[in-house]
């Protein structure tokens, strides 16, 4: 049997008392790069955010390679969508990326020599090794982003949970990102991303868990991404819709005119 | 964290009010007492109106410290036939009675009172910036980063508005609780202008608090006025220049990167 990097058992999570997330049930491969896609307001994020334990359910329950999350912390990295700090806070790139070498039992540690080996293998494998000293506040998006990646990698963990890294970022970085996360895949290791855009979901993500606040498939690609789910999950969206009828026709008819596929929809 | 500063030293007035009621003496560890622990129940109140209930953090903010502040001039007033008790004196201190208050012990003189408590803060400040500094930093740049390392963000957060507290109740004996706010703000503000790194803008703020305090005590002394008042214009005149010197540089900047 292949190992499960993560299970969502029956899991029930409000905001305001509204439910937001209903009932939702699946687990996910280890060693794949995950999509969580779904319509706007659909759970996206709360679905990770409880997966890491910073929203509590209502019901059912989370566990990762098959256990509570706080007995496997080490193991998992988040990176939060990048709107989510400051970033005027003092402190430059490194300063950042040196975070993801803090845990509870060093803290009141001084960072060591191989901490910041670590740090500025990641920034590396990043490209931002010239960065590492500049001031946060003077980064672009893109930048900005691969300094929280970089901070996750310095964590050296097993699972990455990413939450919409490829927003506000330019096609040259975006393309950089999903070579690293091809990367980190080859590695065994497991990524999963929260991902609104459905243009690019298809090309990204091995596996794709499809919601609307409640679970409307979870598999393979392949099995996920066909018109009926797809409709069923952004149901009514006639815009969506439409665009979605040329994403799947593009797909089922690869031999099309080339500057017709180069003709996609604004999102 | 401004704001907090703000709000506690605010906060603290009925805190100071009921134990000079309970104790019916203005010594300055009941009032300390009566003030920590209703500072400290108002960073709580804050951050339980912002977590739990979903307020929004100025709203929070904004709400228990005005309510408290005004819970603490009514008690005042209600009490002013049996308590001395000068709101004035609470609002804006009067650091030139410091040398008066005095440490006796068995008549022996070590010195006032507000030297040794000012003192003792400093190396608990000291100490808790030196030993908490990695929790500090990553529990403010980024609170839920922190929570999934299994780093209590909650509890630094706590502990961090308490510090806040704890230095304003014991300063602002001397310097008010109006001018408090300013000598935590200007002096980190002015520092931010030319310092965007944690460790040499902590220590570019303290410089920056000291050079103001000397300052301010030097402009009264030749104008005669209050000290505490003189501080806190001599720090908002240093943020001004910085301000003015910041713009310019920044300017200048602009030009060459436009040139080049």
């Amino acid at each position: 049997m292949i190992e499960k990097s993560i299970e969502v058992h029956n899991l029930t999570v409000s905001y305001h008392s509204k439910p937001v997330l209903w009932d939702v049930d699946f687990s996910l491969p280890t060693g794949k790069i995950v999509g969580i896609v779904g319509p706007n307001g659909s759970g996206k994020t709360t679905m990770l955010k409880t997966i890491m334990g910073l929203m509590k359910p209502d019901s059912g329950y989370t566990e990762i390679f098959g256990q509570p999350l706080d007995k496997v912390r080490e193991r998992v990295s988040y990176v939060p969508q990048r709107e989510s700090v400051d970033w005027d806070f003092p402190a430059d790139v490194m300063d950042v990326v040196l975070m993801g070498r803090y845990r509870k039992n060093n803290l009141f540690r001084r960072i060591s020599k191989e901490d910041k080996r670590i740090a500025t293998e990641a920034l590396e494998k990043v490209n931002l090794l010239e960065f590492a000293h500049r001031q946060i506040s003077q980064l672009s998006g893109g930048q900005q982003q691969r300094v929280f990646i970089a901070r996750s990698l310095a964590q050296q963990a097993d699972i990455y949970l990413m939450d919409e890294p490829f927003v506000g970022v330019d096609a040259a970085t975006e393309d950089a990102i999903l070579q690293l996360l091809r990367e980190m895949k080859n590695q065994g290791k497991t990524v999963v991303i929260v991902h609104h855009d459905l243009q690019t979901a298809n090309e990204y993500f091995d596996h794709i868990v499809l919601l609307n606040t409640r679970l409307v498939a979870a598999g393979p690609k392949e099995e996920v991404f066909t018109k009926e789910l797809l409709q069923e999950a952004y149901g009514g969206r006639l815009t969506v819709l439409s665009k979605l009828g040329d994403l799947i026709s593009t797909e089922e008819f690869p031999l099309r005119e080339p500057e017709f596929k180069e003709n996609k929809p604004e999102k | 964290m401004t704001m907090v500063g703000d709000a506690i030293s605010h906060a603290v007035l009925p805190g100071i009010a009921i134990a000079y009621w309970l104790s019916q003496s203005r010594a300055s560890l009941w009032m300390f007492l009566g003030a920590a622990i209703v500072g400290v129940g108002a960073t709580i109140v804050i951050e339980v109106l912002r977590k739990k209930l979903r307020v929004q953090s100025d709203a929070s903010i904004g709400m228990t410290f005005t309510s408290l502040f005004a819970l603490g001039v009514v008690l005042i007033t209600y009490w002013s036939d049996s308590v001395d008790l000068d709101q004035e004196c609470v609002l804006y201190g009067e650091i030139a009675y410091v040398p008066f208050n005095l440490w006796l012990v068995d008549g022996v003189s070590y010195g006032p009172i507000a030297l040794w408590s000012s003192g003792a803060l400093l190396l608990v400040v000291l100490l808790y910036i030196i030993v908490g500094y990695k929790g500090l930093k990553m529990t403010s740049f980024n609170e839920d980063y922190a929570a999934v390392l299994g780093i209590a963000a909650g509890l630094w957060n706590l502990s961090l508005m308490s510090m806040v507290s704890l230095a304003t109740v014991v300063s602002f004996e001397s310097v008010g609780a109006i001018l408090v706010v300013a000598l935590l703000v200007a002096p980190a503000a002015t520092a931010y202008l030319f310092i965007q790194r944690l460790k040499p803008l902590l220590i570019a703020s303290a410089s920056l608090g000291l050079v103001g305090a000397l300052g301010g005590y030097g402009l009264s002394k030749v104008l005669e006025t209050s000290i505490a008042g003189s501080i806190a214009t001599v720090l908002g005149a240093l943020f001004l220049i910085a301000l003015i010197i910041h713009s310019l540089s920044a300017r200048k900047t602009n030009g060459y990167a436009v040139e080049a």
